[in-house]
């Protein structure tokens, strides 16, 4: 080929194929946003066209509830027992005969019980940790939540290692079998993981009645997946070589999986642990709502009857609670110095373990006959409430015209017009982009993905609340991945910020969302803005943490190499840092969107319109159809968002050449 | 100087009756869809375009060999040689694509799973490159792992397990963990591990290279020593050259998948079937892997010797006082019976590399 003709303009059309197609998809979506007379029917889906699926929803639940009442008893029944053991020996204590001749087995003395915590602590981490669970017990005693707390506890006791034995058989399985993990768990952990809490409940409701083991089992299987999930990667990075040494000294299949590819996968399993936990605290916390009681429902209470400061004060005991409960079992993996010694006793090699057990016995023998020991004495009792109460007064009293000038104009120039738009968005519309831009992305498959799980919300009549749910999240979202990104550099160019942001964000992410709502609705009292400010603080954590690790994780030489082919630093960091980071940054703000989704459902509580609300009132009537309708929806418009940033990362990282 | 020259043929005792403890003939792993069907198409000789063409990728392609009872046999060759796929398949931890393998005349591929099973507990040994050393165990409990699989008694596997763990030289450490010990000592417990059954057969595969080499050369020793009072059969991998000749019997050359020659050190360093084998044993000492026997008039031509050596010794233990004494040594069969001379200027023309000068003289 000669020069000449490379030389030769190309006589390709200057706006490309592409291009093209986006300009008419957007073309007719705005015409019909404009003249809506255009196609009514592609507007607003029309009311008789809607398919009923929230009534067959509830005629399955109907029938399954008539046909299997003598399963679902039986499984009530069976978890009961344990429950209530659990229940019994930390919170209610043991009764038994009836009336004056009745025994009565006091419950662990909460004593023994903070002591327990402690001891663990030292056990796991040294003076540091034991401090740190120790004033995080005797908080929840001093300041009156040690019923609740210990009624959660129980809860957690028994639906975390439920999760557990089932969540490892599920990745076993998965791990064995690639096809089933691949036509079924690996689709229902993805929808397990953006339905909606709330979402759990009203089956559990229906089927298990009023009562804790509902709460218990709806915790139970929410807070499964990243246990199924652990365990998959734990026996999928198991060194061949160490299978290979299970085969040949001739293990059995069933040998070869409990006492070698298991054991060794034993530190990433205990990560899904660690989350089971925490996801668990979360659960037992909102499932509180039918029935479990605890501390959720302590702050429910409160946040209903608007009492900020009881509200604050139990919620501040589930923080307690979740930091203790995550520091003890992060503690708990990592490797501690062994004994080199042998033939030791039980209680030689266990020493801490028979403290702890040893303190509790003795003193709640002792509960027996003081009653310090018992229960927590009014006289050393605190109460922040009126603390809390008096603080919120006064920022009332002195800052109420500039919270409310702030709120106000919020609502009126940010939040209703956005709101107002995507309401009035022609759904076909929405459809049509959303399914072009998954094909441009990735294909036809996540396009037909997509335009089916979107159409879900019109079709059955969920339109209008999946929007007001889309422009609440999608603000926050925003918000806080800006925000989140803002911090996240910052703590990449600056170690002294990094180190103080590390256990702030630990702390932010052990909390269960419901905490964050409390200190927003003192001050900027029920509604969206309150969501949205609630929704960020609950989101942002991902974004800063995978901004800052993005960045860091640049290797050195290339920052090296631009360095010495002369770059600024703000041609470093906009031409350099900035592009490598971001595949890293758009998995942090993924997650920051669904974070945000899941939220922004709890915020129905405090009288957001949209999805969540739409839950909540079924949740309300026990109306399982209502109920589970919209939490496919929430889950799908989840589901469609994740995807649609993943094709886009992989898009991205593929175009750096990082894969 | 003597003008009758030194013995340079392959009289050598060579031969080997030891009964064939691993054999493996024609033995193929191919990786890619359909891999069987295609061996089978092409009668278990394809080319090497007709593979490329099929998209197959030959990991071992044509491999036989046989390791004799009590053998020091070593597999040799650069990374991506197939060297580990080659001990896979000979221990059936994947299936060969093509071809047999016997074990004390046992049909390997045949076994069913729990024959297998039974083969594996109580025959084989197996050591690993990266130690595979369970993390939740200590040194006593992953040493006596394997016999508990088999569920010998905790007293019994804690005894013998004691008894490795002498044999290896960790005594003080049974309680430590993995992760307490150097590279050094946990491949001393992958060793000690693998022994615990008493295997008849022992794989190695790459056991020293994650090693330093002062360590390597220790644990090489060590290996000597061992071997020497336990005389398992051991199928040796490395990629090291100098490593295989200071443990091998037998040394089995490996390049893309395929053995391109197999001999004792001595062969391939006087005899390289390819430039390939040439190119590595190029800067060998001769010494090091020549024994007496090569060296050696067949003649008894002095009344006085300056020494007796064995025809099997190696050069290389004898030189330093051949060349001091400046005597002709006596060169006899184990038993002792005598059987030529070695000429201390042969030595020094061989310590010298003269070799080629003086054959290009005669
Ligand atoms: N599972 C597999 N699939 C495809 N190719 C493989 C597989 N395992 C090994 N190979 C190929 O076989 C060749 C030999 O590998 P290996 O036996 O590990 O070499 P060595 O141990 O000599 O370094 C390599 O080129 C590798 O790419
Ligand atoms: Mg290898």
């Amino acid at each position: 080929m000669s020069v000449a003709d490379t030389a030769m303009p190309s006589r390709a059309p200057s706006i490309s194929a592409p291009t093209m197609i986006w300009a008419a998809a957007i073309a007719i979506v705005a015409i019909l946003y404009l003249v809506p007379s255009v196609a009514p029917w592609a507007v607003k889906y029309p009311m008789s066209a809607v398919i009923p699926v929230a009534d067959w929803i509830s005629v399955l639940m109907a029938w399954l509830k008539t046909n299997f009442t003598w399963l679902t008893r039986g499984i009530t029944d069976i978890f009961n027992v344990p429950l209530q053991w659990a229940i019994n020996i930390l919170a209610k204590g043991w009764k038994f005969g009836y009336g004056p001749d009745a025994v009565v087995f006091p419950r662990l003395s909460w004593i023994g019980v903070c002591a327990a915590f402690a001891i663990a602590g030292y056990a796991f981490g040294g003076w540091r940790l034991a401090s740190v669970a120790a004033a995080c017990m005797i908080y929840i005693a001093l300041f009156g939540q040690w019923e609740s707390a210990m009624l959660t506890l129980a809860l957690i006791a028994i639906s975390v290692p439920l999760c557990i034995v089932i969540g490892a058989a599920l990745g076993v399985l998965a791990f064995r079998k690639p096809w089933i993990d691949r036509v079924i768990i690996e689709p229902m952990l993805d929808l397990m993981q953006t339905m909606p809490t709330f979402a759990y409940l009203i089956p559990m409701l229906l089927l298990f009645g009023n009562s804790p083991v509902s709460g218990m089992l709806a915790t139970a299987v929410f807070a499964m997946p990243p246990m199924v999930r652990a365990t998959i990667l734990a026996l999928k990075r198991v060194p061949h070589e160490i299978d290979d040494f299970g085969e040949m000294v001739g293990c059995t299949p069933r040998q070869k999986l409990l006492r070698v590819l298991l054991p060794s996968g034993r530190a990433t399993m205990m990560i899904g642990v660690n989350q089971v936990i925490m996801l668990a605290l979360n659960m037992v916390i909102i499932s509180s709502m039918i029935g479990a009681g605890g501390l959720g429902y302590d702050v429910l209470l409160a946040l209903r009857a608007l009492k900020i400061g009881q509200g604050m004060e139990a919620g501040l005991a589930i923080v307690a609670l979740a930091i203790v409960l995550d520091r003890l079992s992060q503690a708990a993996v990592r490797p501690r110095p062994a004994l080199h010694t042998l033939d030791l006793n039980f209680v030689q090699r266990n020493p801490m373990l028979t403290l702890a057990v040893g303190l509790l016995i003795v003193t709640t023998a002792l509960s027996l006959f003081v009653p310090a020991f018992a229960a927590v004495p009014a006289a050393i009792k605190v109460s922040t409430a009126p603390w809390w109460k008096a603080a919120v007064d006064w920022i009332n009293i002195h800052f109420f015209d500039a919270i409310e000038a702030f709120r106000t104009f919020l609502l009126l120039y940010i939040l209703n017009p956005i709101r107002d738009f995507l309401v009035a968005f022609p759904w076909l519309g929405m459809v049509l982009l959303v399914g072009l831009a998954a094909y441009r992305l990735s294909g036809v498959r996540l396009a037909i993905l997509v335009v089916l799980m979107t159409s879900f919300c019109a079709v059955t009549g969920l339109w209008e609340k999946s929007m007001a749910t889309l422009y609440l999240c999608g603000v926050s979202a925003i918000i806080a991945a800006f925000f989140g990104i803002a911090l996240g550099i910052a703590a990449s160019r600056n170690d002294r910020f990094a180190a103080f942001l590390t256990p702030v964000l630990d702390t932010l992410q052990t909390l269960p969302s419901f905490c964050f709502i409390i200190p927003v609705v003192m001050l900027f009292r029920v509604g969206d803005v309150t969501a949205m400010i609630a929704t960020i603080l609950f989101a942002i954590v991902p974004a800063i943490r995978y901004t800052n690790h993005g960045i860091r994780q640049i290797p050195e030489n290339l920052i090296e190499a631009a360095t010495v082919s002369g770059c600024t630093p703000r041609q470093m960091f906009w031409r350099v840092q900035l592009p490598l980071a971001l595949p890293e940054i758009m998995l942090g703000i993924n997650q920051t969107v669904l974070l945000a989704l899941s939220m922004i459902i709890i915020c129905a509580m405090i009288g957001t319109r949209d999805l969540g609300q739409e839950v909540f009132i079924a949740l309300a009537k026990a109306d399982a159809g209502r109920g589970l309708t919209a939490g496919f929806a929430i889950a799908f418009i989840g589901i469609v968002s994740d995807r649609l940033l993943r094709a886009s990362t992989d898009r991205l990282q593929s175009r750096l050449g990082l894969v | 100087m003597n003008d009758q020259a030194p013995m340079r043929d392959d009289t050598l005792p060579v031969q080997d009756d030891r009964p064939i403890k691993l054999l493996c003939k024609d033995v193929w792993k191919v990786f890619g869809d359909g891999a069987k069907q295609f061996m089978a198409k092409h009668n278990g000789t394809p080319t090497a375009e007709e593979m490329s063409n099929a998209k197959m990728v030959g990991a071992v392609r044509h491999a036989s060999l046989e390791v004799r009872r009590g053998e020091n046999f070593i597999v040799m060759g650069l990374s991506g040689s197939g060297k580990s796929t080659l001990v896979r398949c000979l221990s059936r931890l994947i299936e060969p694509t093509w071809g047999t393998i016997e074990f004390d005349g046992i049909d390997l591929l045949k076994a069913s799973p729990e024959a297998l099973i039974e083969i594996r507990r109580h025959r084989m040994g197996m050591v690993f490159q990266h130690f595979a050393l369970l993390p939740h165990l200590t040194v006593l409990e992953n040493i006596a792992f394997p016999l508990s699989v088999q569920g010998v008694e905790r007293k019994a596997r804690e005894a013998r397990a004691r008894k490795v763990i002498e044999l290896v030289g960790l005594g003080g450490r049974e309680q430590f963990y993995p992760r307490e010990l150097s590279g050094g000592q946990q491949q001393r417990v992958g060793i000690a591990r693998s022994l615990a059954v008493e295997p008849e057969i022992w794989f190695l595969d790459e056991p020293f290279s994650a090693l330093d080499p002062l360590i390597r050369r220790e644990m090489q020793s060590e290996l000597l020593r061992l071997q020497s009072v336990l005389k398992k059969t051991i199928v040796f991998i490395t990629h090291d050259f100098d490593e295989a000749i200071r443990l091998a019997d037998r040394v089995a050359i490996m390049k893309d998948g395929q053995i391109i020659q197999i001999g004792t050190p001595e062969e391939l360093v006087l005899h390289p079937a390819t430039d390939y084998v040439a190119e590595f044993t190029r800067d060998v000492q001769r010494a090091k892997v020549m024994s007496a026997a090569r060296l050696m008039r067949p003649q008894l031509s002095s009344a006085e010797y300056g020494g007796t050596v064995k025809a099997t010794d190696k050069i290389s233990s004898f030189a330093a006082h051949i060349v001091g004494v400046r005597k002709n040594f006596l060169v006899t069969t184990a038993e002792g019976k005598p059987v030529g001379e070695v000429a201390p200027d042969d030595v020094i023309d061989l310590l010298a590399d003269r070799d080629q000068l003086r054959e290009a003289r005669a």
